[in-house]
This record gives structure tokens, C-alpha cells and sequence, in this order.
């Protein structure tokens, strides 16, 4: 399954998870321990947002400056590939999140409890500012959960209906029922909307079943 | 590995922004047929991306070989998709959210568990 390229299938398609969360929470952790490639790290967006802020010197004309991101891959079937983006992390960047979120099918937000306030601006951002179902991940740095998930849950002011979960950025198996979370979250979400897009019919049995 | 600019972005992408069509950072391009004598008449770094999608890649993926931001390499390689040098590979799902996609990513997940 694992591969360093894609097969030349023209009917090759891809879909999207973006990883998000505060500065150091596990974010590239995540990304590469399930990777079939290794994560890529690019300073992919020339922005002039930073111009207030990164000031170097009132002599010295920047007027931009490039924003990292990361992601990986993973080969879900001979015509079907997922890639995971990390978010870069500081605020001021969310014009970026907007274009990185753009197509996706869910995200994951990461959170670590030794720093929860790390992962607020993430949440209220999925909240707030985009209309794209995302889910809650405790990364368990030690491989223990430290805090109940309902004490998260009431720390992050999380409303009933976004599922928190916990994984072990480490371990590509824990990724993966992270990751299915997500996508499962999606199919609660969006069954009725996707399937009607698709096929009316199958929008009809969904709300049969829900 | 990345190559750097050797030419101001304006001159590849003639100060254009947009693109024709919408090209996502996961959107995956490929070169449907290796034209060795076109590759020869283009800039570098036009040529460098063209030979770099010889292998299918996603748009973030030719942005990070090719060491060119995101804004440029969605205009080259928008541009080259305009003749037909670059295949845009087509959504097969009417959406992101489309049960069928789902479903599918659901099941190869549960079999990485």
C-alpha cells in the first residue's frame, strides 16, 4: 500500500483531513506517523499579513513573508488518496486556514491539556469562522490521559455535538481511529446534504435511518 | 532539494492571481504525455514543475518540489492545464462530503486500525 509515488491512474482522486491546533501540540507528529511519505514542510504562502507584526527594521522594506505548512499521504485505494495539512499555527494566519480548509472533508483539531488554551483560538475558529465538521483529539503525550474527557470537553466550552476523542500522536494505528472519527463525524453531519448532491434517494433512506 | 527563485514570480505569472479554474492544495496534476521539445522551450522553473508532474502530484506537493509559492504554481500550473500539457485530475465526488467518498475513506481507515 505504502509507496513513495502515485500510480498513473488518471482517474486518481484525492481527498482532504487538516490537522489543526496550537503551536507544538503534535500537529507534524500526527501527520508523520501515518504518512506513507515523509511530511513535507514548504513555505507555501507569501503573505503581507506578517507586515505590522514582523517588522524588522523601519530601514528594511519587507512587505511579505512566507508561511510553513506541512502535510502527508496516505493511499486509501488504487484510485483514492488522503492527504493530511497541518495548519500553521499562529492566528494572524487564518486567511490561509480558509484556503487550506477549502474542499475538505473534516478536521481534526489537536489538543494538548498541559496547554489547553493552545487549542482555543483552533476551535473557535471551526466554531466560528467555516462551516466544516470537525472533531476534538487529546494527544496523549505520555500515552495517559491526565484529565477526564468530560473536564476537557467543559474546559473548551465544547457544545454536545462535536465529538472529543483521544489518540497517541505516535502511533499510526491511534491516528487512524483518530482520523476515522472525523470521517465518521462527516457522515453524521453531511449525510442528508452530501447524498443529496449525489442521489436524492439515498438522502431519503439516510433520514430513514437517523 | 527546493529550487529558488531565479526569476521574479511576475514574470511567470505575468502578475495574474487567479486561475481559470479551482485548484485545491490536495487537487492532484499529472502530464498526460511527456513532450520533451515543449519542456525545452520554457522557462526554468515552468519546466522544472512540468517535469516534476511527470509523476502525479498534488498542487502542494509541486509547490514544495518546485520551491514556488502557492499563488504561483496554482497560475503555471493553471496555465499549462490550458493547452492540455497538465492534467487537472477531475473530483469523481460531487463533493467532499459525498457519502460515497466517505464511505470509502471510513473503510480504508478501519483497516490502518
Amino acid at each position: 500500500m505504502a509507496s513513495g509515488s502515485l500510480s498513473d491512474n488518471p482517474l486518481l482522486t484525492s481527498a482532504k483531513v487538516v490537522i489543526a491546533g496550537g503551536f507544538g501540540v503534535g500537529k507534524t507528529t500526527c501527520v508523520r506517523s501515518i504518512s506513507e511519505i515523509p511530511p513535507i514542510n514548504t513555505e507555501a504562502w507569501m503573505t503581507a499579513a506578517s507586515e505590522p507584526v514582523d517588522r524588522l527594521d523601519p530601514g528594511i522594506d519587507k512587505t511579505t513573508t512566507t508561511v510553513a505548512m506541512d502535510f502527508g499521504r496516505l493511499t486509501i485505494d488504487q484510485d483514492l488518496v488522503l492527504y493530511l495539512f497541518g495548519t500553521p499555527g499562529q492566528p494572524r494566519f487564518w486567511p490561509m486556514w480558509d484556503d487550506l480548509c477549502r474542499g475538505a472533508v473534516g478536521a481534526l483539531v489537536l489538543a494538548d491539556t498541559r496547554h489547553l488554551e493552545g487549542s482555543f483560538p483552533a476551535v473557535n475558529y471551526f466554531e466560528h469562522d467555516i462551516d466544516l465538521p470537525f472533531v476534538v483529539c487529546v494527544n496523549l503525550f505520555d500515552g495517559v490521559l491526565t484529565h477526564p474527557l468530560d473536564d476537557v470537553r467543559a474546559a473548551l466550552a465544547l457544545s454536545a455535538d462535536v465529538p472529543l476523542t483521544a489518540c497517541d500522536a505516535r502511533d499510526p494505528a491511534s491516528v487512524a481511529r483518530a482520523l476515522l472519527v472525523a470521517v465518521e463525524h462527516t457522515m453524521a453531519r453531511t449525510g442528508g446534504r452530501a447524498a443529496l448532491a449525489s442521489d436524492p434517494r439515498q438522502s431519503h433512506q439516510w433520514r430513514q435511518h437517523a | 532539494m527546493p529550487t529558488y527563485w531565479k526569476v521574479r514570480p511576475y514574470v511567470l505569472t505575468g502578475g495574474r492571481t487567479r486561475t481559470r479554474q479551482h485548484l485545491l492544495v490536495h487537487t492532484l496534476v499529472s502530464v498526460p504525455y511527456y513532450d520533451a521539445v515543449f519542456a525545452s522551450g520554457l522557462l526554468p522553473e515552468t519546466r522544472f514543475l512540468y517535469e516534476q508532474a511527470r509523476r502525479t502530484r498534488s498542487v502542494a506537493e509541486l509547490s514544495a518540489v518546485c520551491g514556488m509559492s502557492l499563488g504561483v504554481t496554482r497560475v503555471v500550473v493553471d496555465d499549462l492545464a490550458a493547452t492540455d500539457r497538465l492534467r487537472v485530475h477531475s473530483d469523481q465526488y460531487a463533493s467532499p462530503f459525498d457519502y460515497r467518498l466517505l464511505e470509502r475513506l471510513r473503510d480504508g481507515l478501519r483497516q490502518l486500525v
